[in-house]
């Protein structure tokens, strides 16, 4: 029974890439048209992963500056020292001595002869530490503490650019979700279309089918399958058409990445997500074959 | 095997092409049904295939109730019945031997026996030679008896043919007739709707004539 259910389906299967083949032109039209479809929220999508990346690589261990009051004697220098290494939430502590700040000052921004002129070293001693959190709550609240310090000046630390760059990535996943949705549904329409067009040509088979016993799941399969497989292949479609994209970007960006000492490479899909991909593009295929069979074989009854 | 009660059938427009019509063809029985075009013989046959629902009475085929069956049951009930149309309803996208094999890939049989059973259903109608030709190929008598070669692969319990010798000569009408005759030999119930008075001349097989919707003594 079971083997009887398995050859039915392999026939249907074999059936359908037949069907597809013997219309190359107008298979492959369908196919490109729902590809490029895909392949736009997808490839946002992909974008988006990527600046995520980045901007994780750099978020990961945020770096505060602590600014020390200018009277801050060597003892007490010490104790913050001593105490930043014990707090568990830092992992680097870095000392810049203020002679140090000058000299770095003086060397980066070319301003020698400014700081030349300087009675005295305007600077405080500071220290650098990065942060062992990266969430936004965990940085102020660890500012916060620090900031009460009787030594500490002020602490500076920019959050402001993560969350605004975290804001822009959440307004970019809504787009990507709403481009998704109405392409999803342009796609749904194609396949509705398509196969609606199929039954019509297939008109006779299904009445003759019908009369000589079929059921209606019989009489659905094929287009169900039709659907699913060009879905499949759109859904293909769409990653090759990513996949091209990303390595032509890729050989662009190898330039500006040289320029800025970057490591900048885009990545493709992950598998869990190529996978995710083709399915729900087999899926979308199916749901508009699924519409049309449901709205169309009705109609059709031996007489 | 085939049971009618009390059926008519009216049309929406208020024809009544079916008046209380009541008749029973026993298992195994082969039995002609006549009557000029009007009288009901379509319609009839319509019913027996669940095409139509008769406006009263009932239909039992096998035990089973066609006039309460449920949209579902129907294609299962169709399966127990070989149809022979008269306009043949052949698929011309596929060869002699994938029309045959339709009916049996619809009732899901298994894969292995399956070419034998065309073979055998194409040997019996004489076009065993011809299984790659497609039909537009076939001559108007073939083509009838791809037609039943199609309707006996599956072995239904009942034959059914409309006008089955409708247009064919002479000649060829007594090799189909013939076949139908050794259908029944081996116990099929067979009914055959036509209106070739030549095939009614010399049998001696049960005559059931439909006029205006009523069944002739």
């Amino acid at each position: 029974m079971i083997s009887a259910w398995l050859t039915q389906h392999g026939f249907v299967l074999f059936l359908t890439l037949k069907r597809l083949i013997s219309t190359p032109v107008t298979s492959l039209l369908s196919i490109i048209v729902m590809g490029i479809a895909l392949s736009l929220p997808a490839g946002i999508y992909v974008l988006m992963q990527n600046l995520q990346t980045i901007s994780g690589q750099t978020a990961d261990f945020p770096q505060m500056s602590l600014f020390l009051k200018l009277d801050t004697t060597q003892d007490s220098i010490e104790k913050v020292n001593q105490r930043l290494e014990e707090n568990p939430q830092i992992q680097t502590v870095q000392f810049i001595p203020k002679d140090v700040a000058l000299q770095q000052l003086q060397q980066s921004t070319g301003l020698t002869d400014i700081t030349a002129s300087l009675m005295r070293n305007p600077l405080p001693d500071a220290f650098v530490i990065h942060s062992q959190e990266n969430s936004t709550e965990a940085l102020e609240q660890l500012r916060a503490v620090i900031q009460s310090w009787p030594e500490i000046e002020h602490v500076q630390f920019d959050s402001a650019w993560i969350e605004r760059l975290n804001a822009l990535l959440d307004l970019a996943r809504f787009a990507v979700l709403m481009l998704a949705t109405l392409l999803s549904i342009a796609i749904i329409a194609i396949m509705f279309n398509t196969i609606r067009l199929q039954i019509l040509t297939k008109r006779d088979e299904i009445e003759i089918s019908k009369l000589i016993g079929a059921t209606d799941s019989f009489i659905q399969r094929p287009f169900l399958y039709f659907g699913a497989i060009q879905g499949l292949a759109g859904g293909a479609t769409a990653w090759l058409i990513m996949a091209l994209a990303i390595r032509t970007l890729n050989e662009e960006l190898i330039t500006l990445a040289q320029l800025y000492r970057i490591d900048l490479q885009l990545q493709h899909l992950s598998t869990a997500d190529s996978i995710s991909l083709l399915l729900f593009s087999a899926w979308l295929g199916w749901l508009g074959a699924r519409i049309s069979v449901a709205s169309h074989l009705w109609q059709i009854e031996p007489k | 095997m085939i049971t009618f009660k009390n059926v008519s059938k009216r049309y929406p427009d208020g024809y009544v092409a079916l008046n209380n019509v009541d008749l029973t063809v026993e298992p195994g029985e082969m039995v002609f049904l006549t009557g000029h075009s009007g009288a009901g013989k379509s319609t009839l046959l319509k019913l027996i295939a669940a095409i139509e629902r008769p406006t009263s009475g009932t239909i039992t085929i096998s035990g089973q109730n066609i006039a309460q069956l449920k949209p579902a049951a129907i294609p299962y009930m169709r399966r127990k019945i070989g149809f022979i149309f008269q306009d043949h309803k052949l698929l011309f996208d596929r060869n002699v031997f994938d029309n045959v094999l339709l009916p049996l890939q619809i009732s899901n049989f298994d894969n292995n026996t399956v070419a034998a059973r065309v073979r055998a259903a194409l040997d019996k109608v004489g076009l065993l030679k011809k299984e790659k030709a497609m039909p537009i190929a076939l001559s108007g008598g073939e083509r009838q008896r791809l037609c039943i070669a199609r309707a006996v692969v599956h072995r239904p319990a009942i034959l059914i043919a409309d006008e089955p010798t409708g247009n064919l000569d002479v000649e060829y009408a007594r090799d189909i007739m013939t076949m139908f005759t050794s259908f029944n030999q081996v116990g099929v119930t067979v009914l055959i709707a036509t209106h070739d008075a030549s095939l009614l001349e010399d049998t001696q097989h049960r005559i059931l004539s439909l006029k205006q919707g009523k069944l002739a003594a």
